[in-house]
C-alpha cells in the first residue's frame, strides 16, 4: 500500500512538474524588467515554502516524539528534515543564480539571505547530531530538542523581509501582500509548482522513512546479536 | 524548595569549584585575550576604524571563549557519575540547567570584563563612554549565550564528539543574538546611539525570553535519560 502511494505521489508530482515547466517556458511571457531570468522564481519560491512546511512538520513530529516516545515519529521527523534541507539548498542555489544575473553578485549579507544560510547550518547540525549518536532513544530525544530550538530561525527567515530593510525583494504572493505585486497567471504557476514540489517531497519522505525504519530494525538485530 | 533557589544552589556549587580550580576561567580568559592579540595582525590596530568593528571583535572573543566554559559545565559532572547523582537529587532538571546557565553567565561576564580592559589598553578604544548601557548589552547578550550554552552543553555531554559538536550546533543558533550585540556594542563604542539601537535591544530581549523558555521547557527532555 505504502509502495503504491509512493509511486502515485511521485508520478503525479513529476507529471504536474513537467506540465508546469512547459507552461513556464512556452506560455508565460518574459518579465518586463528582468527578462527570462525571472522564471527562476517558479523554482525558488516553491522550494522555500516546501522547505519551511517540512521544517514545521518536523517540529510537530519532534514534539509528538517527545510526548509519546514512539520512534516512528522520530524517523518521520528525521526524514522530513532531510528532504526539507535539500529543498532549502535548492532555494539558496536558485536565489544565488538569480542574484548573479540581476545584482551582479552571487551573494550579499542581507538579513534574508544570512538568516536562510543560518537555517541551513542549523539543520545541517541536526543531521550531524543524528549521525553522532548511536543510541536510538537518545538520538530521538536530542534531535527533537534541536528541531524545536532550530525552528525559531525559520520564523526569523520568514519575517526577515518585514523586520529589516533588505536587498532581497519584498513578498509577492497575494496571501502575504493582499495582491497587486505579481500577475495572477504567474502567481497561479507558483502555486501549481508548489503542489508539484510538495507531492515529490512527500514521495521522497515516504521512501526515506522506510529506509529509516529498516535501518532501525537492522540496528536492533545487531544489538540483540551482541547481547 | 523554590526552583530558582535550587538553581542558585547549583550555581553556587559550580562557582565554588570553579573559583578553587579556575580551569574554565583561565582557559576562556586566556583564549579571549589570544584572539584579541591575533586580530592585531589582521588590521592596523592604531587605525581609528577599530571602534567601528570593535563590537565584532569583542563578541567573537566572548563567543569563542564561552564555548570553553560550556564544554566544561556539564562535563565536570561526568567523573564519579556526579551528573546521575544530581539528576537523582530533588533538584529539578530545569533548575539544574538554569544553575549551569547562571554559572556560565557569571564566568563569561568576568571574561568579558577582562577582555574589555585588554581591548581598551591595546586598541586605544574608549569603551567606558556609556558604562551602564554597555553593561546592559553585555548582560542581556551573555544570558542568551549562557542559556543556549547550558542547554547544548547538556545535549552534547554524553557524545563522543562533544568538543566538536557543541560549536557546530550552538553558533548558528547564536547568530541573531551576536548580530544584535555587535551592532549595539559598535554604536556604544562610536558614541552613536540611534533609533536602530532600540530594535536591536528588542532582538536581544526577545532572544533571551524565547530561548530561556524553550531551554527550561525542554530541560527534562535534554537531561533525563
Amino acid at each position: 500500500m505504502r509502495e503504491k502511494l509512493v509511486y502515485i505521489l511521485a508520478i503525479v508530482g513529476a507529471v504536474l512538474l513537467a506540465w508546469n515547466l512547459y507552461g513556464i517556458f512556452t506560455v508565460l511571457p518574459d518579465e518586463a524588467a528582468q527578462g527570462a531570468i525571472y522564471r527562476i522564481i517558479f523554482i525558488h519560491v516553491p522550494a522555500a515554502i516546501t522547505a519551511f512546511t517540512g521544517f514545521f512538520i518536523a517540529l510537530v513530529l519532534s514534539a509528538m516524539y517527545l510526548k509519546t516516545g514512539d520512534l516512528r515519529y522520530d524517523s518521520a521527523a528525521a526524514s522530513v528534515t532531510e528532504v526539507s534541507f535539500v529543498f532549502a539548498c535548492v532555494n539558496v542555489a536558485t536565489g544565488s543564480i538569480w542574484a548573479r544575473i540581476i545584482w551582479g553578485i552571487w551573494w550579499t549579507w542581507d538579513p534574508r539571505l544570512t538568516s536562510m544560510f543560518v537555517c541551513l547550518l542549523i539543520y545541517f547540525g541536526y543531521l550531524m547530531l543524528r549521525k553522532a549518536i548511536d543510541e536510538p532513544t537518545q538520538r530521538g530525544r536530542l534531535s527533537a530538542a534541536l528541531s524545536i530550538f532550530g525552528f525559531v530561525d525559520v520564523i526569523i527567515v520568514w519575517k526577515s523581509i518585514q523586520w529589516w530593510r533588505t536587498q532581497h525583494p519584498s513578498p509577492v504572493l497575494s496571501i502575504r501582500t493582499g495582491g497587486g505585486n505579481i500577475d495572477p497567471a504567474m502567481e497561479h504557476m507558483i502555486y501549481r509548482d508548489l503542489l508539484a514540489f510538495l507531492l515529490i517531497a512527500a514521495a521522497i519522505v515516504l521512501v526515506r522513512m522506510r529506509q529509516e525504519m529498516i535501518e532501525r530494525e537492522i540496528d536492533s538485530l545487531r544489538r540483540l546479536a551482541h547481547a | 524548595m523554590n526552583p530558582l533557589l535550587q538553581a542558585l544552589w547549583v550555581a553556587r556549587k559550580d562557582l565554588a569549584i570553579e573559583f578553587r580550580t579556575k580551569e574554565s576561567l583561565n582557559a576562556a580568559g586566556a583564549f579571549a585575550v589570544v584572539i584579541l592579540l591575533l586580530f592585531s595582525f589582521v588590521f592596523d590596530p592604531a587605525s581609528p576604524e577599530v571602534a567601528t568593528i570593535g563590537g565584532g571583535l569583542l563578541w567573537l572573543c566572548f563567543a569563542f571563549g564561552g564555548a570553553l566554559i560550556f564544554n566544561r559545565g556539564f562535563a565536570r559532572e561526568l567523573p564519579n557519575e556526579c551528573l546521575d547523582a544530581l539528576l537523582a537529587s530533588p533538584v529539578s532538571a530545569s533548575s539544574l540547567l538554569a544553575g549551569k546557565a547562571i554559572t556560565s553567565f557569571v564566568l563569561l561576564l568576568i571574561v568579558e570584563a577582562v577582555s574589555l580592559f585588554v581591548f581598551g589598553f591595546f586598541y586605544d578604544v574608549r569603551w567606558w563612554l556609556h558604562p551602564l548601557k554597555l553593561f546592559a548589552v553585555c548582560a542581556l547578550a551573555t544570558w542568551g549565550i549562557a542559556i543556549l550554552g547550558a542547554a547544548f552543553g547538556a545535549m552534547t555531554v554524553n557524545l563522543k564528539l562533544r568538543e566538536l559538536m557543541l560549536p557546530v550546533l550552538i553558533y548558528p543558533l547564536l547568530l541573531p543574538l551576536l548580530m544584535a550585540a555587535i551592532e549595539l556594542t559598535n554604536n556604544l563604542l562610536m558614541n552613536q546611539v540611534t533609533s536602530d539601537s532600540l530594535l536591536w535591544g528588542r532582538v536581544l530581549l526577545v532572544f533571551d525570553i524565547v530561548y530561556t523558555s524553550l531551554a527550561v521547557a525542554l530541560a527534562e527532555t535534554i537531561l533525563v535519560n
